[in-house]
């Protein structure tokens, strides 16, 4: 699981109001290589929540990522790199999502996290 | 201009949607391409006493760089020719490649060229000895260039169609023309056996054909660096083409089994991407669309939505919650704590009615404005001569429905729909009253005791509630060639 799709996802168990961002329990991280598109990166900067990536990032051992940011960074090339790097190249590969507000963990499996819901939570 | 559109006989609902689109894609409707601004359809023309169902079309397009890319993009267009003469007899066909202006003709047969002409037909079949003979009296075209067969420069087609296609009383599809013309580009169907599902490693009962799959992303006008979802993934079909094409993807499924773990290391979704060569999804997640994990804030990120819904013919949808609980029988299934991380969740049928609402649901909210949307739609076809009812929504505009006949009971029909409208407030709550509606209907069909029609085609109480879901007149002549 890329971090996009974590900044993307929430908890959606019945009555949760706050369920974004989840928590991230790391049993496995990888770094798979990705082209870079500066043009996707900038489209995508618009629908980010830039403090989850921070957080998630570094919740994954990568630090790079500065608390602030505005559009006019969307210009240098080194800050594309690690915007591009933290949002698409970092993959959670065993751990868990963690709802913050229950609790309840979301594992994820070969990458794969598993947002489906249990009955009572229907 | 107008440019001679000759298609492959096949997919005959297909083939114009899909011209359109490209030429959508690649500009014909942009003021600054010299295109119509703000037209909603290219304008068509057919060769006299030819039937709509003719491979033979004229299109109207504003360049011939449109014309090139739409047509070496496409799946369907055996070509697009520029004309320069027809006719019903080799006479007729001489007199207009001679009144076809000089300056139109004589770069393209400049003596430091090369060229081929091929001659090909449709109805008939011409021995070669009578090709060489159709392009030796050709001789009052001035050929300066040298002959290349293999690789030439410019490519003319002399196209000779017969009465074809007549029967129980319908009038032919084509009747006897020639077409001489210089070919601008063609579809690139190399593409299909490199994709043929029959050499694809890991492959799902419901995978979809590597020829609809393109026409499918094709539909959406899928480009590099846009991002294509299927909430439906199931083994990556659909988004296979979608990357073949450039884009970014993201998927997900109900059915862990399928996104996760496949059939091994080396025979699962991934791997598919892996075989062609192509960009890995950007992600692929278990999710359950009729309760979809998206954060709320989260609006307008897929470029576009392309999907197969499950739809109870073929593999049955499912949506979470069993059908025990869903019935009222027993409460809330309470995991026990020590259970929780290795509980299955239960899940109960996903009727069409619900799982259409949830797609445009999403799609709505989820897709950028002018995104589309492309998903097949099933059709009874015992009521073929009642009206299609396609689904609707207060968001988007339907740009076409192209139908493909699977048996004698049933036909899906290919949508492809725009985002014109924003995602409003009002949208989401009503959007969130119908969810807790169907809900309550669940339990209904239970009671009826029918799960199965229930799941394919809903009763009358139903259809009545869906409100926001209005129902489209489509009228279509009775006849059309879709077994081609």
């Amino acid at each position: 699981m890329r971090l996009l799709t974590h900044n993307m996802l929430s908890s959606n168990i019945k009555g949760v109001t706050n369920g974004f961002p989840l928590g991230i329990v790391v049993e496995k991280v990888i770094e798979k290589p990705v082209e870079m598109n500066p043009d996707f990166l900038k489209n995508m900067f618009a629908k980010i929540e830039w403090k989850a990536l921070v957080d998630a990032s570094r919740s994954m051992g990568y630090t790079e990522l500065s608390d602030q940011v505005d559009s006019s960074m969307l210009d240098s090339v080194e800050f594309l790199q690690r915007f591009h790097h933290a949002l698409l190249e970092l993959h959670l590969e065993e751990g868990a999502l963690v709802c913050p507000e229950t609790g309840r963990k979301f594992p994820v499996n070969k990458g794969i996290p598993n947002m489906l819901l249990h009955e009572d939570e229907v | 201009m107008w440019y001679l559109c000759v298609f492959y006989h096949r997919l005959l609902d297909y083939r114009k949607p899909e011209v359109e689109s490209l030429a959508r894609m690649f500009g014909a409707f942009d003021s600054d391409g010299g295109g119509r601004d703000g037209a909603e359809h290219l304008e068509w023309r057919l060769p006299e006493h030819h039937h709509p169902d003719s491979p033979f079309h004229f299109v109207d397009l504003p360049s011939e760089d449109v014309a090139r890319d739409v047509a070496n993009r496409s799946i369907l267009v055996k070509g697009i020719y520029e004309l320069w003469g027809e006719g019903d007899s080799y006479e007729e066909l001489e007199d207009a490649i001679k009144n076809y202006p000089d300056e139109r003709k004589l770069p393209y047969l400049t003596s430091e060229s090369t060229f081929r002409i091929t001659v090909d037909s449709f109805g008939k079949v011409i021995s070669f000895q009578e090709q060489n003979e159709r392009i030796q009296s050709l001789v009052y075209i001035p050929f300066k260039g040298r002959v290349n067969l293999r690789n030439p420069e410019h490519k003319f087609w002399l196209m000779e169609t017969d009465d074809y296609g007549a029967n129980n009383g319908l009038p032919p599809v084509v009747q006897k023309r020639i077409f001489f013309g210089r070919e601008v580009g063609g579809a690139d169907r190399k593409l299909l056996p490199t994709y043929q599902l029959k050499s694809r490693t890991y492959l799902g009962p419901t995978a979809m054909d590597a020829e609809i799959a393109f026409l499918m992303a094709n539909q959406a006008m899928v480009k590099p660096g846009k991002l294509v979802y299927d909430p439906f993934v199931g083994t990556g079909s659909i988004l296979i083409a979608a990357a073949h094409f450039g884009a970014m993807t993201m998927g997900a499924d109900i059915d862990i089994r399928v996104v996760r773990d496949g059939r091994g290391p080396d025979c699962n979704v991934w791997s598919n991407f892996k075989q062609y060569g192509l960009p890995m999804p950007i992600g692929l997640l278990r999710a359950d669309n009729n309760l979809p994990p998206w954060r709320p804030g989260l609006k307008e990120v897929f470029d576009a939505i392309i999907c197969d819904p499950p739809y109870g013919v073929r593999a049955g949808g499912r949506k979470s919650g069993g059908r025990k609980l869903l019935k009222g029988v027993v409460g809330p299934y309470t995991v026990p704590d020590d259970k929780r991380t290795d509980h299955i969740p239960s899940t109960a049928a996903y009727s069409l009615v619900e799982c259409v609402h949830d797609l445009l649901d999403v799609a709505a909210k989820m897709l950028v404005l002018n995104g589309r949307l492309v998903f097949f739609y099933p059709v009874l076809r015992e009521d073929e001569s009642a009206e299609n009812h396609f689904p609707e929504h207060p968001c988007f505009v339907l740009v076409s429905a192209s139908e493909q006949i699977l048996s004698s009971r049933y036909s899906r029909v290919l949508l492809t729909m725009v985002k014109r409208g924003p995602y409003t407030k009002e949208i989401e709550e009503v959007a969130r009253l119908k969810h807790l509606e169907f809900k309550e209907n669940h339990l209904k069909w239970l009671e009826d005791g029918n799960l199965h029609s229930a799941v394919f085609s809903p009763n009358e109480s139903v259809c009545v509630a869906e409100s926001d879901i209005k129902v489209s007149k489509d009228t279509k002549p009775k006849y059309r060639g879709k077994y081609v």
